[in-house]
């Protein structure tokens, strides 16, 4: 069946639940009436018909909280779905982990900088550090991957030296100040001296920032640009997915947290 | 009384394998300093401000000096020398000259070297003095306003702009907060040197800025009178400022801070002797401010298994406990932290929490003990995670733990929303409510699964103490002990930051403050 509706307790109903709050009071006889009228009146325009506030709550003088459900009156078309494909699948720590392990039979090297005048080394930390960001630990936190963070005002000669020395994998380059250009010169400048450092046996060069246009890649000279948003576990998985390929185990869904467990 | 039937000889052989492995330690702190320490010395005197670039006086006076007589005699023979000699009005005169390369530092000698003493000695003694005026002046608004019964409902606010944080923090209070903390902007750990004023723009948390906590404080006073009761302020001193960020919350009256020997190791890859010099004038300063410090051992059951690993944040806050104390910090400023953080699927998962938590709060009885939400179990699944929120407040109730930081069900997926947080404190209301007194008659069998268990990892503790007097905690360290992380003691960042003190080395603030 391509054409579905949400599922209540029968099929077809279409019912669903949803709480929001809205930026009204919940005083009075009167504005309780009305804060009720302007949640039904919402959940009508999300498409809830019918809809029934069940819930309803004052929080200070002027929020109120509610719970409504409702019959939703639209439906969704499977066949209409598209999937958006990255080009690597997102794998836990432990099989991040294990791919390393029997792919490169040793650890996996990166070495990490901002470099330029930039100080903001937010970006490259998150992705590093074991405290990582947003609950998900960085690579530091991974066994099989050996960490360089050089930190942050790096000239790009020292960087490339460094990952010389550390044999490094990846490269990793973080990148917040965009004045003047600021982060693409400097993306392509990191680039053109690691292609003369290495040439082709150079180490995967990978940037990151919140301004970078994510397919600007090739143009920059770099092989995979991150942008806003990206976790530990994406740069991971992609490192493996480029770097030790090797049969993507039956991938089950982990869960939101699965990757979190076994990664030590 | 011990509900676990803890064996008090135990608990005096832990604390005392935990003062074996601090004192090397402690030693070093004694012997050594830092950039940072010199730096909250030149702040203690009174300077603040930044140059045009954004960087603090104090770094431009620290740096100067360091390169022209070195730092070994501590920074403030030669710049009280320079100020005394140059005649100038003060110490930001001074520091402007510096930078305009105008001033030749020299280590003073003689009555010329007395002379600077006396200068620096009026000077650090003033702005300890500014401190005790500002601690009393909490005393006074604590008995004024009202003190709110423990646990202390611990809410958390993180816009990155200052003037949208106050008024959340207003909105929280009213909401019934006791504490507000102030989330710093993602990184600041790892900056060696404290932003100048009010800020606007932070990732994932405001910078904390001496003006911020000004500022912050400013707003939760007139809240804390609106309201009757005084809500206390928290903000982070762990990282690379961990002396010069100590002192501002001194002096700008913060009332807890998030202070922990270990955490910039492990979390943040700082340098551990560069750390633990730091952390041991940082908690002079606090000890003086009457500032509660809390320490990070929640962190630990992040990364690690919170059963494998229960044990290692027991020996953290023995350890955490020493240096504290040995810094002048009373049971009472002891915030130690642990967490609620074992797998739901594990079972008998709310029985190891409850032991965990029982036998942290009788290690520790006149301890006000952190006790942090599960966060690592968080699933994204609201409704289970409001469930074992629930249990966490349970936990907290039974346990009788001071500082209760309110866990929310949408942990890890956004910042919280007003509602959620109206949630969470309704699940903490209706807890303590319906159970708040269980405590009393919470009595786990002497043998049972709660008492043996904590009984275990009283065991475990002691013998991992046992191994780190063994191996020296500073190798313990690099061995991976905390948190499944190695951090050497050549490693990381700020070393080029720390010296050895010369047999002469002054250090004015620490004279005062361990007088």
């Amino acid at each position: 069946m391509s054409v579905v509706r949400p599922y209540g307790d029968t099929t077809g109903d279409g019912r669903v639940q949803v709480s929001f709050t809205l930026p009204v009071p919940f005083g009075t006889e009167t504005e309780r009436a009305v804060a009720e009228g302007a949640a039904l009146q919402l959940a009508a325009k999300m498409g809830l018909d019918p809809a029934m506030v069940v819930h309803a709550k004052g929080m200070g003088p002027s929020f109120t909280f509610f719970v409504v459900y409702g019959r939703v009156s639209h439906v969704v078309d499977l066949s209409l779905v598209k999937v958006e494909e990255r080009e690597y699948p997102v794998l836990s720590g432990a099989e991040v982990n294990l791919r390393i392990r029997s792919s490169l039979g040793r650890k996996l090297v990166v070495v990490g900088a901002c470099i330029g005048t930039d100080a903001h080394t937010v970006g490259i930390d998150a992705i590093l550090n074991v405290k990582g960001h947003a609950g998900e630990k960085g690579l530091e936190y991974y066994r099989e991957i050996r960490v360089v963070n050089m930190g942050s005002q790096v000239a790009v000669p020292d960087l490339v030296a460094r990952a010389a020395a550390e044999r490094a994998d990846a490269v990793l380059v973080s990148q917040v100040v965009t004045q003047r250009d600021a982060h693409l010169n400097n993306t392509r400048e990191m680039a053109r001296a690691f292609g003369a450092a290495f040439g082709g046996a150079r180490p995967l060069l990978i940037v990151g920032g919140p301004r970078f246009d994510p397919s600007a890649a090739v143009d920059l000279g770099v092989d995979r640009i991150f942008g806003r948003g990206t976790t530990p576990g994406d740069v991971a998985s992609y490192l493996v997915h480029v770097l030790a390929p090797g049969d993507i185990p039956d991938a089950g869904p982990a869960g939101p947290t699965g990757s979190e467990e076994d990664v030590a | 009384m011990s509900k676990l039937n803890l064996d008090p000889v135990l608990v005096r052989q832990a604390r005392d394998l935990a003062r074996q492995a601090a004192e090397p330690v402690v030693e070093m702190a004694r012997t050594h300093s830092t950039v940072s320490v010199e730096r909250a010395v030149l702040r203690l005197a009174g300077l603040s401000g930044a140059d045009d670039d954004g960087m603090p006086w104090v770094n431009r006076l620290v740096d100067a000096v360091r390169e022209q007589t070195g730092l070994e005699h501590g920074v403030a023979l030669p710049v009280f020398d320079a100020l005394v000699t140059g005649g100038y009005p003060d110490l930001r005169t001074l520091a402007m000259d510096v930078a305009a390369g105008r001033v030749k530092f020299r280590l003073p000698a003689g009555t010329e070297a007395l002379t600077a003493r006396e200068a620096a000695l009026r000077y650090d003694s003033a702005g300890i003095r500014r401190i005790d005026a500002r601690r009393a002046e909490r005393d006074r608004l604590l008995s004024e306003i009202g003190d709110p019964p423990k646990p202390w409902i611990y809410l958390i606010v993180a816009t990155g702009d200052i003037h949208e944080d106050i008024p959340q923090a207003q909105a929280a209070a009213r909401e019934g907060a006791d504490i507000i903390a102030v989330i710093r902007s993602t990184g600041q750990s790892l900056l060696d040197y404290v932003p100048e004023g009010a800020t606007r723009e932070g990732y994932a948390g405001t910078y904390a800025t001496q003006e911020n906590f000004r500022l912050m404080r400013a707003a939760l006073d007139e809240t804390s009178r609106e309201l009757g009761r005084y809500v206390r302020l928290t903000n982070y001193a762990s990282g690379l400022c961990m002396p010069e960020i100590a002192t501002l919350a001194g002096l700008e009256r913060l009332d807890m801070m998030l202070n922990d020997c270990m955490y910039g190791i492990i979390f943040r890859d700082i340098n551990p002797v560069r750390t633990f010099i730091d952390q041991r004038f940082s908690r002079q300063v606090h000890a003086r401010a009457g500032i509660i410090i809390n320490t990070g051992e929640d962190n630990y059951l992040t990364t690690a298994d919170a059963v494998d690993a229960a044990h290692t944040v027991v020996v953290s806050q023995l350890l955490n406990e020493r240096f504290g104390k040995e810094a002048g910090l009373a049971d009472w400023q002891l915030g130690l932290g642990h967490a609620f953080e074992i797998d739901p699927a594990v079972p008998d998962s709310f029985l190891l929490e409850l032991a965990h938590a029982q036998l942290v709060r009788e290690i520790f009885p006149d301890a006000p003990l952190k006790y942090m939400p599960p966060t690592k179990h968080m699933s994204g699944n609201v409704f289970a995670g409001y469930l074992l929120d629930a249990f966490f407040n349970l936990c907290g109730m039974i346990t009788d733990q001071s500082i209760i930081l309110i866990g929310m069900m949408t942990e890890g997926i956004h910042t919280p929303f007003l509602s959620d947080r109206d949630l969470a404190l309704e699940n903490v209301r209706y807890v303590r409510s319906a159970a708040g007194r269980l405590g009393e008659s919470f009595v786990p069998a002497a043998d049972g699964f709660v008492a043996s268990r904590a009984r275990e990892v009283l065991g475990e503790s002691i013998a991992l103490l046992g191994r780190i007097v063994d191996q020296g905690l500073l190798n313990a360290i690099a061995d991976g002990t905390f948190g499944v992380t190695r951090r050497p003691p050549t490693g990381g960042r700020g070393l080029e930051g720390v010296f050895e003190r010369a047999p002469e080395y002054f250090n004015p603030a620490a004279e005062v403050l361990e007088a």
